[in-house]
């Protein structure tokens, strides 16, 4: 009988902010700083693991509270600046494939597809079920959406540059308006993606090379003008007897 | 290897690689059990949570002084327990720190929020209670093993190699360790 009670005794559990409050109490917390970007300025969080958020809010108070929300980890404002490498990263100069994030509040099947957006160049865009294929799950196009919606860190993580397969933009996790915004500001001519893509072009090819890409790729854009041919469909495309380009890979190969 | 173990074995590898990165796994990993263990030996929960945030603060100063390959090698649940033990004893050395009584703590947090609990759920935890009560009435000497063993379902070497005495001893005072926590329970219900 004593012995079955002092089983039970085990069963305590600790308060649900303790692992906060020990982060705190140690130093290891996620810090946070306002940077600009070409949405204006946005606050960005990161840990010891890498960047951790990007959000857009009205003042501290607010990013804290919303960050306290979606990742239960305490926070606390930057003392110095974060590193020259992601500051130019968010303005768009820089290399957002050389940071480290940290995406320890995805799932497994989100964070592919964040890593897989990561390879869309500036200016690019590419169809949610170009990464639903590139991550080996081709049905789960609709969960790709989901899983870019829920991008802890737009604008590093260029969520912005996958767009539906009929040309229209689709969601954006910091609002569909601002996806064009974005699109714009990296140099994209949004009004002629989509004019293209409501006349049914998906793919472009080169007559001199037989190959054919994502209209946004910068190989179809290098393609004369007297060379470029339209295709509605990949199986257009190849009945045409032409390859998928290698770089884009806007078909399996 | 047990699953406990192989979740020791992984956190002790994530710490070697990382300790800033993966320290939040071993909080996360082990929060509960630290607490339960600092309750145990302690008695009641305001305490227990300042004595297990300190051992992990202690923890982590302490990583940060090993190396990788000592970081890899730890048990880290055996060793947090350990930490746990020392400030413990040192507490029990040091009259300042010295609280209230273990009957009047009971009655303050039995008093807690009685009317929303079911009545099944107020008996249970005043038997835990009592319970906890009464082993804070035994001499650390036999407080930790008891727990140890029968809270915690280690096995005598474990005890002997986390307290630094022989298995046989052990057994022995968990052996006598129960006897005076039973006596202590008849006298509290007389």
């Amino acid at each position: 009988m004593i012995l079955a009670d002092l089983r039970r005794l085990g069963e305590a559990r600790a308060p649900d902010d303790f692992a906060a409050n020990v982060l705190r109490a140690v130093g290891l917390v996620d810090r946070y700083a306002l940077l600009e970007s070409p949405l204006g300025p946005v606050y960005v969080a990161w840990s010891g693991h890498g960047i951790s958020a990007v959000m857009r809010a009205a003042s501290d108070a607010a990013f804290e509270a919303a960050f306290a929300a979606r990742f239960a980890r305490p926070l606390l404002r930057a003392a110095e600046p974060p590193r020259q490498a992601l500051a130019r990263a968010l303005a768009g100069r820089g290399e957002p494939r050389r940071l480290a994030y940290d995406l320890r509040c995805c799932t497994p099947f989100e964070r592919d597809v964040l890593v897989k957006a990561l390879e869309i160049p500036r200016g690019q865009v590419r169809p949610y079920a170009w990464i639903a294929r590139e991550i080996g799950k081709p049905k789960a196009v609709r969960a790709v959406g989901g899983a870019l919606a829920r991008n802890p860190v737009p604008l590093l993580i260029p969520c912005h540059r996958v767009v539906r397969s009929d040309g229209t933009l689709g969601e954006y996790a910091l609002g569909a308006g601002r996806k064009a915004d974005m699109l714009a500001a990296e140099g994209l001519d949004v009004g002629q993606v989509e004019r293209e893509a409501q006349r049914g072009v998906r793919l472009r090819g080169s007559r001199t090379t037989k190959i054919f890409c994502f209209p946004t790729c910068a190989d179809a854009r290098r393609i004369a003008p007297q060379h470029a041919v339209a295709f509605g469909s990949e199986r257009e495309a190849r009945a045409a007897g032409y390859r998928p380009c290698r770089r884009c890979r806007p078909a399996a190969a | 290897m047990s699953a406990s173990e192989r979740a020791g074995r992984e956190v002790a590898e994530a710490l070697a690689r990382d300790l800033d990165a993966h320290f939040e796994k071993l909080v996360t990993t082990y929060e509960h059990r630290v607490f339960g263990f600092a309750l145990n030996l302690v008695g009641d929960r305001p305490a227990a949570e300042e004595l297990a945030q300190e051992t992990f603060v202690a923890a982590y100063r302490a990583l940060c002084g090993y190396g990788p390959e000592r970081r890899r090698e730890l048990s880290p649940r055996a060793w947090l327990y350990a930490i746990v033990l020392n400030r413990v004893r040192n507490r029990a050395r040091s009259p300042a720190r010295r609280t209230l009584s273990l009957d009047e703590r009971c009655g303050a947090s039995l008093a807690a929020d009685p009317r929303e609990q079911p009545a099944a759920v107020v008996e249970r935890r005043e038997s835990a209670e009592a319970l906890r009560a009464a082993l804070g009435r035994l001499a650390l000497k036999y407080r930790a093993p008891v727990v140890l063993r029968h809270v915690d379902g280690r096995s005598y070497a474990e005890i002997a190699a986390m307290l630094g005495r022989p298995a046989g001893t052990i057994k022995a005072e968990v052996h006598r360790g129960l006897a005076q926590l039973r006596k202590e329970l008849r006298r509290s219900e007389a």
